[in-house]
């Protein structure tokens, strides 16, 4: 697996107006003025809709091959419209699961752990879906 | 044009959000410490449980029916109702937040009014999850009635599109007026003696002779009724007080307890009073026993005063307070609640000084005030006036609170 660096991450609590250290001039850019730019915001890359974004943790181990692990906070956008192949937080016999959603050829919840069965959804059941798993937040150290 | 949209059975709604096992189910949401009802799921609403009823008057009914009950938690009540109004956000450029759970749009200008509605309803079902209710008419007054009627009947599917004069009526003729929005129940007896009923018969009044009745307030109703716009959204509307008061967990009999608490109330007031960037005047401070208590007499009392001069320095609303606070106290009682509230405001950019005051003691307590802020903001409370009780181990009964889904971490909804 590579890994990319994708800059620096910082604390701030509002976005701050940057600052251009060099004069602009007309016609060609300052080649300098690329580098001016705030750090990077997490939440900027996690989310895209706040007011539609919730967060919740996941537990146990049916979920795996899809890289989520027990413990790992997901995050959930309720704004998407669930597709076919989505991550999704549904609502199954009374409580909140995650799963791989499916709507080709039957709906189904698949869970990701070839050692858990497939939930088929019969038709006509009300089947729904809380909202849409974006991201994974997995801790790879106990603070 | 305005739409009022209105989340359905809002505090209900928030604790179903993370619980599917709810859905259906009897619940209700009860006041602070646990006091009363205060919001009712439908199904409780069809079991007979009233508003506002002390919890041990239901009792039995809730054993009987298996209804859950749960504490209020504002934290996330609070959290939700943001999410809310975020999204209505998108949909106009002028709104009104009224409450937790209400807010008026300005839809001016927009075609397809049915439309739009359905298609707010949908997006705040979608993305925050919770369902609300929509009415819109040309008139706040008659927005509000296009709400209860969203509300009232199903086949509306939750949105009501109230411009069309003869509906108006038609709707108007089978509502009863002391279901008009700003008419209570004092208003509602004038009314009917009267002969005035229906919302129609209201409508149908004479607006001066509404006004000679009661007030301007009901004459701007009865126009507003015919679809005459009087009342305009308060986009930002001044504060006009801050309260800050609370139940105890238990009754509290003993005088150093209950002024502690004042204090701590002048605290919290005072500093909200900062975050506002404002400057209060007038201090009332106020206690009461529970009004359910049977043991002894029921007793209340308030009083008023006002600062020297308009002040946002805990420690001078703290030395008014505690002179007010000897003036309401009386020995025996056992109180259930206290409080203190800051009004007549001014903003500290025209505050005129005395002639003697050359103003330095009011900016170096700024600075303090400043400090004083900022540290607790982060350790709620870890800065306090003598008065303060050092711990708030007497502040509510919460037996049934449910976690703070999302905002804190460890309190996030579990998913397997």
């Amino acid at each position: 697996m590579k890994a990319e660096l994708l800059g620096r991450a910082d604390h701030f609590d509002a976005l701050a107006i940057p600052l251009f250290l060099d004069k602009v001039p007309a016609g060609f850019p300052s080649p300098a003025s690329d580098y001016c730019e705030r750090a990077l915001d997490l939440n900027e890359l996690c989310i895209r809709t706040p007011a539609a974004t919730y967060f919740v943790r996941a537990q146990g181990d049916s979920m795996i091959e899809a890289g989520i692990f027990s413990g790992d906070v997901l995050v959930v956008d309720r704004s998407l419209e669930a597709k076919h192949g989505d991550i999704v937080i549904a609502e199954f016999n009374g409580e909140l699961t995650v799963k791989k959603l499916e709507l080709k050829p039957e709906t189904r919840l698949v869970p990701m752990n070839s050692r858990h069965a497939p939930v088929p959804i019969p038709d006509g059941a009300e089947l729904e879906i809380f909202g849409v798993v974006t991201t994974v937040i997995h801790s790879l150290r106990n603070p | 044009m305005f739409a009022l949209v209105d989340c359905n059975n809002f505090y209900c709604s928030c604790e179903r959000l993370f619980r599917p096992d709810l859905k259906q189910v009897p619940m209700v949401v009860l006041s602070n410490n646990d006091g009363c009802v205060v919001a009712r799921s439908p199904e409780a609403k069809a079991l007979g449980i009233g508003m506002g009823v002390p919890l041990f008057k239901v009792r039995d009914d809730i054993k009987r029916h298996g209804i859950r009950i749960f504490s209020s938690n504002y934290t996330l009540y609070g959290d939700i109702s943001a999410r809310v109004m975020q999204t209505l956000e998108q949909f106009t450029p002028r709104m009104e937040i009224y409450s937790i759970d209400e807010a008026f749009l300005d839809l001016s200008g927009i075609g397809k009014l049915d439309d739009y509605g359905r298609q707010i309803r949908t997006t705040v079902k979608q993305h925050v999850g919770i369902p609300v209710s929509i009415g819109i008419a040309p008139t706040k007054t008659l927005a509000k009635l296009a709400n209860s009627a969203a509300k009232r009947f199903r086949a509306t599917r939750g949105v009501v599109e109230l411009c069309d004069p003869r509906r108006q009526q038609r709707l108007l003729a089978i509502t009863p007026a002391s279901d008009i929005w700003g008419i209570g129940r004092n208003l509602t007896r004038v009314l009917q003696r009267r002969g005035v009923k229906t919302a129609l018969d209201l409508a149908r009044m004479e607006p001066h002779r509404a006004r000679r009745l009661s007030s301007v307030t009901l004459e701007r109703t009865v126009r507003e009724l015919n679809g005459e716009n009087c009342i305009a959204l308060e986009e930002a509307t001044p504060k006009q007080q801050i309260v800050c008061s609370r139940s105890f967990g238990e009754k509290l009999t003993d005088n150093r307890e209950v002024r502690e608490a004042v204090c701590e109330f002048t605290a919290r007031a005072a500093e909200k009073l900062r975050r506002e960037k404002l400057l209060a005047r007038m201090v009332s401070v106020f206690i009461r026993t529970s009004p359910f208590d049977e043991t002894g007499t029921g007793y209340g009392n308030t009083a008023t005063g006002t600062l020297p001069r308009p002040s946002s320095d805990t420690l001078e609303i703290l030395h008014l307070v505690s002179r007010l606070f000897d003036m309401v106290w009386k020995n025996g009682g056992r109180y259930a609640k206290a409080g203190v509230m800051l009004g007549d405001f001014c903003s500290p950019d025209i505050l005129q000084l005395d002639l003697f005051d050359t103003g330095t003691d009011h900016r170096r307590n700024d600075n303090l005030m400043r400090a004083v802020d900022s540290i607790n903001r982060d350790g709620r409370g870890m800065i306090r006036f003598g008065g303060q009780r050092p711990r708030k181990d007497w502040f509510m009964r919460q037996e049934h609170l449910s976690p703070a889904y999302t905002t804190k971490w460890n309190c996030i909804p579990v998913v397997k």
